[in-house]
């Protein structure tokens, strides 16, 4: 059966007896409803003093009510602290507004301890306008207290974490770079290495080093990704490159076994690839200076900056990834660098770089006239001048930058 | 930016009467005198500041080197003097601000008519080595700081500017919104530590301009016996107890306070 009309269809006297019991509920509720609510309430006059307070205040802080009213004021309650907050900032503002909510402060119960509350206050007034007592109501907040104060353990914990992880960090990528650079004769080196996020170990790396029977190698590479799996592909990038050079020392072999031991590596589903430069540098004993076979595996090109005034890019078209291909085509120049010549290398994040136009990205271009500018120069001077536009940069460099120079010094007159 | 703009200085009153400035203490801004400038405004040029940090002054003139200790804010306040050169002045400091107006005027009394100290104190830390009472102790200042701290979120809600009881005076609405004694919370701290940390009672007895001490019958931040002391520090001064209770009788008993302002300061006829 389906009634539709509820009410109507009941006894009358079931009716009148729901009312009465409603009725006897509401009619108890008004004073009871005060005395034992889920809040304390509190009445004051202006100057502070307790003129009503209910039992469940009471009952928190373990008075009698005839501890409270007309003896003590509402700052009395206060710890001293929250009762010079009270005096400078709640009862100024309850003044001027007539009302203030939400402000959290502490209560000290007859036993000394403290109850932790969110107070609400607002003052009464008289027909005409004339504020006549202070309402309060307070809220037992130590739930609440208690999760703040646990959130703020938690943001003390986090920056903890961060701060280790940004040692950790500094400290791996330290591990990823040469400590210092070989002491080649007749040659001046100079390198930085720019780390663009403190809380991630980017993928750059360079180095210069002996191999022995006059002879060095340098390389200067970039491996894609950042963070934990970017740094173990750096670090195995290094040795291979190190170790290949001294099995055969030919530019495009050595990129050649890297792309070999990348392939190796990473076959499955997680290709990992770099681009790199690597150089053969043998001293150029007729000429005074040097000669450097350069072998590119997918990297920018080297700058080359002249003692004549003149700089260049160095092109070396069709060098492909390393650790794509199985077989990766590598590219090779053989140049000689002359007294007053230097070489520059860099890893993309320079001129990726967004400048301080909106969109805009630092660019090739403007790096060949920043060397053009530069010329003639030295490994050192480059060095310092290119830190000095990373810093001009700025935040606009958001990806890690490495940067290897070497030059001639120029024949003394 | 210029002092009248830095410190949204405000004046009123009668044109070419004796110069009453008023200098809010710390907690709100120049609105803690709104109920007081209407009848001190019948008899005086009025002048209504904020302090740097507070209110809606100039948040970027504030320097922690500056204003670390109360000598920034007198700076402050002799610059005020200074750009408006309206003459020697009553200066009126309620809590804080007394200091400032005690360390300007024994810097340059030539700025000063005279002083009225409202609620003053000179040093809030009880020190039991001369028996001298401010009625704290140093860790009760570091509980304060916790009080700000723990209603740091909670307070631009505070703020909201819920007007009541001021049908008859809608133009303070238009003033209260938005910064009604907002002030940012780094800078507070540094207030809070200059006010209740400093102890200027020794710089009292250099005021050599007569000065009103006014303090109320009970006051949880000023004790009696502080006023008692200061009036006994400084040479020409007299000592009104008034019989509202609180620390801010401007806003608590307006009419006695602004009472024995003009008492004071008003020039016999």
């Amino acid at each position: 059966m389906c009634r539709t009309n509820g009410d109507q269809d009941r006894d009358p006297e079931e009716r009148v007896d729901d009312d009465q019991t409603f009725s006897a509920l509401l009619e108890d509720s008004a004073e009871d409803l005060y005395e034992h609510a889920p809040c304390g309430y509190l009445s004051t006059l202006l100057d502070g003093q307790i003129a009503k307070v209910n039992a469940t205040l009471l009952n928190w802080l373990g008075y009698e009510r005839g501890d409270l009213v007309g003896r003590r004021t509402f700052s009395d309650l206060l710890t001293v602290g929250g009762r010079l907050y009270h005096e400078t900032h709640f009862a100024p503002l309850l003044h001027m507004q007539g009302e203030i909510s939400g402000i959290a402060l502490e209560l000290k119960a007859a036993d000394g301890s403290r109850l932790p509350v969110l107070v609400t206050s607002k003052v009464k007034t008289g027909s005409n306008g004339q504020p006549l007592l202070i309402r309060t109501t307070v809220f037992d907040a130590r739930d609440r207290r208690a999760y703040e104060e646990e959130l703020l353990r938690a943001r003390q914990e986090s920056e903890r974490e961060r701060e280790r992880l940004r040692r950790l960090a500094t400290t791996l990528q330290q591990t990823l770079l040469p400590p210092v650079l070989a002491d080649v004769p007749g040659l001046d080196v100079a390198a930085h290495y720019h780390i663009a996020s403190v809380d991630e170990v980017g993928g750059d790396f360079y180095d210069l080093f002996s191999l022995g029977a006059g002879t060095w190698g340098l390389f200067l590479g970039d491996v894609c990704g950042k963070g934990a799996a970017a740094a173990a592909l750096t670090s195995l990038a290094r040795y291979t490159l190190r170790a290949a050079a001294v099995y055969d020392p030919d530019p495009a072999v050595v990129l050649g076994n890297l792309n070999t031991v990348l392939n190796h590596e990473y076959n499955g589903t997680d290709p990992r690839f770099c681009t790199v430069l690597f150089g053969l540098l043998t001293p150029d004993g007729d000429h005074g200076g040097f000669r450097i076979t350069l072998a590119s595996g997918g990297h920018p090109p080297a700058l080359l900056i002249r003692a004549d005034g003149t700089a260049d890019y160095l092109p070396t078209p069709g060098g492909q990834l390393i650790g794509v291909l199985p077989e990766a085509r590598i590219t090779t120049i053989t140049l000689r660098l002359h007294p007053g010549d230097t070489l520059l290398l860099h890893t993309d994040g320079l001129t990726e770089a967004h400048t301080a136009v909106r969109g805009d990205r630092y660019g090739d271009d403007a790096l060949l006239d920043f060397g053009r500018a530069l010329a003639p120069t030295t490994a050192q001077h480059t060095i310092t001048a290119i830190r000095e536009l990373l810093d001009t940069l700025g935040t606009g460099v958001d990806d890690d930058t490495a940067v290897l120079a070497v030059s001639v010094p120029p024949l003394q007159p | 930016m210029d002092v009248r703009s830095r410190h949204q200085v405000r004046v009123s009153g009668r044109e070419g009467g004796p110069v009453v400035v008023l200098a809010h203490g710390f907690g709100c801004d120049q609105n803690m005198w709104r109920l007081v400038v209407p009848s001190l405004e019948r008899d005086f040029r009025v002048v209504l500041f904020d302090h740097v940090g507070a209110g809606r002054s100039d948040l970027s003139a504030w320097s922690k080197e500056r204003h670390s200790s109360l000598d920034g804010y007198v700076e402050d306040v002799l610059e005020i003097c200074r750009e408006l050169d309206l003459g020697p002045v009553t200066f009126v400091g309620h809590s804080v601000s007394a200091m400032m107006g005690v360390l300007a005027a024994a810097r340059h009394p030539e700025y000063f008519e005279s002083l009225v100290l409202l609620a003053p104190s000179p040093c809030f830390i009880d020190d039991p080595a001369t028996g001298y009472r401010g009625g704290f102790s140093a860790e009760d200042i570091e509980e304060l700081l916790e009080s700000l701290d723990a209603n740091y979120l909670g307070w631009s809600g505070a703020m909201a500017p819920v007007i009541m009881g001021n049908p008859d005076r809608p133009e303070l609405g238009e003033e209260l919104t938005s910064s009604f004694c907002a002030t940012d919370p780094d800078i507070q701290r540094v207030f809070a530590r200059v006010t209740f940390l400093s102890d200027n009672r020794a710089d009292l007895a250099d005021v050599t301009v007569p000065t009103l001490v006014v303090q109320c019958s009970s006051d949880a931040i000023a004790p009696p016996e502080v006023g008692a002391f200061i009036q006994d520090q400084i040479k020409d001064s007299r000592l009104v107890t008034l019989n509202a209770t609180g620390h801010c009788p401007q806003l608590s008993a307006p009419e006695e306070t602004a009472e024995a302002i003009t008492a004071f300061a008003r020039p016999l006829p």
